[in-house]
């Protein structure tokens, strides 16, 4: 045991005879982990050991072998941890290669990025909640847009630069030039181009890793199953009533989350319907309104920058659902006013007689969809 | 007197505001106040007097529906926000 406040240093061949009695704390950073570590180890980077080490290792007392790549932050990291009070600290001096190469246990993990991949999303790949796991995630989902109008450009634009493997983009409509006030995804030099492939052109621009799948058509009753069931999370960026209910029953009986975005000149709201889980558009609203309730931009105008936010908000929706991380707006609605910059939110529930998703239809429903 | 806030689809019922006071000690109440005032917002949120389906009311975030209905108790710090249903997605 070393004198209080101090620690002990080793060479590699000791730390190999000792690794066996001591809990290890490997002080890199966690790119470096990724790329191979010591099995029984406990990952704590150096910047974080002075807000997580004592939650991570409780006891003081315990006998702690400390270890970086090369000795030098191994070294700052036991002497701020003998100074804190834990009494058994010992750092591995020397290079982890040597380690190694002595024989010692060490495990790479299972590569689930290329190197192109790591390059490209590297910055989130530094997240903790997402790391290579979670962009592998990111890769393998399938996201259907429906629209590529003011809420799906800016959604489809970052859902893209993400890593979201596929893009689905359901648009009958072609380019006009008054889209171009908020349809960021569309140009001057694409006016009365399908709107579906001037998002394929930008969205491969910026990432072409991305495949983007074409679905130039209008969601319709015949249609709907077939587009719904084939994604995994859908941005409704309609605008209107009767797509809005027929996504909604559609994505209801296939349980696939649908991220709700709407606006109107200087107001936008947005939540997320997760089937069975918390309620879907006809909990709130169980028929469809008449259409006066939903004047399109063309008759009411909209503010550029509100489907920016509002998109940008369904978009962050998707990523948490894709990965499966915080808390998402299933079971609330945010009530966004860009005239004053504020926000309110409002408690929505599930209706048990909900005449899509109610305790009724739900045991009526063939549970085939559930599987998928 | 507690504070309602109008959606921007109703607004041009009650000249354009987006927050109104109004007295009450219920929903029910409060709503009478307003309509009392602006004729025009009574037609938009009730059909045949009562509360339109595509029009949910809120208390403190909490929709009345789950609660006592137009008994619901509104208090003079309770904000209640009107919310009819809204689809617009900048797609025209």
């Amino acid at each position: 045991m070393p004198d209080p406040g101090t620690f002990l240093e080793v060479s590699v061949a000791d730390a190999l005879r000792l690794a066996g009695e001591r809990q290890i704390i490997d002080v890199r950073e966690l790119v470096e982990w990724n790329e191979g570590h010591i099995p029984a180890a406990t990952l704590v980077p150096l910047a974080d050991i002075p807000a997580t080490f004592e939650a991570v290792v409780p006891d003081k007392g315990t006998p702690l072998l400390v270890h970086c790549a090369v000795g030098a932050r191994s070294r700052r990291a036991s002497q701020y941890l003998a100074q804190i009070g834990y009494t058994d600290v010992v750092n591995l001096q020397g290079r982890i290669a040597e380690w190694r190469a002595l024989g010692g246990p060490w495990e790479v993990p299972a590569q689930l990025l290329t190197d192109a991949e790591r390059a490209r999303y590297s910055r989130q790949l530094l997240i903790p909640e997402i790391g290579q796991e979670g962009q592998r995630r990111l890769l393998d989902a399938r996201v259907l847009l429906i629209g590529a109008g003011g809420l799906g450009s800016p959604a489809a634009l970052y859902l893209a630069a993400a890593g979201i493997g596929v893009l689905g983009i359901v648009d009958d409509d072609v380019v006009d030039e008054s889209n171009l006030q908020r349809q960021v995804l569309h140009t001057a030099d694409r006016v009365g181009m399908a709107k579906t492939e001037s998002a394929e052109m930008t969205l491969n621009a910026l990432n072409p890793d991305v495949a983007v799948i074409r679905h130039p058509v209008r969601l319709d009753e015949r249609n709907v199953a077939e587009l719904v069931s084939a994604y995994d999370v859908i941005v409704d960026g309609t605008d209107n009533f009767e797509t809005r209910y027929l996504l909604n029953d559609a994505s209801v009986a296939h349980r696939k989350p649908v991220v709700h975005g709407s606006i109107y000149r200087w107001d936008g709201q947005v939540t997320t319907f997760v089937p069975y889980e918390g309620p879907c558009y006809r909990c709130l609203y169980p028929t469809q309104p008449p259409d006066e309730l939903a004047p399109a931009c063309a008759v009411a105008g909209v503010l550029g920058v509100l489907p920016g936010i509002i998109g940008l908000l369904q978009a962050n929706e998707v990523i948490k659902l894709v990965l499966g991380v915080g808390e998402t707006l299933a079971g609330r609605m945010l009530l966004f006013d860009a005239m004053t910059t504020s926000f309110d939110e409002i408690r929505l529930w599930r209706d048990p007689a909900c005449p899509a998703c109610g305790d009724e239809v739900a045991e009526a429903r063939p549970m085939v969809a559930a599987a998928s | 007197m507690s504070q309602v806030r109008i959606p921007p689809v109703l607004r041009e019922t009650v000249g354009g505001e987006r927050n109104l006071d109004a007295a009450g000690n219920t929903v029910g109440e409060v709503l009478a106040d307003l309509f009392l005032r602006y004729p025009a917002l009574r037609e938009r949120v009730t059909v045949d007097g009562v509360l339109s389906p595509f029009v949910n009311v809120y208390v403190n975030g909490r929709d009345v529906r789950y609660g006592e209905g137009l008994e619901t108790a509104v208090g003079p710090a309770d904000q209640v926000i009107l919310l009819p249903a809204m689809a617009g997605g900048g797609l025209d």
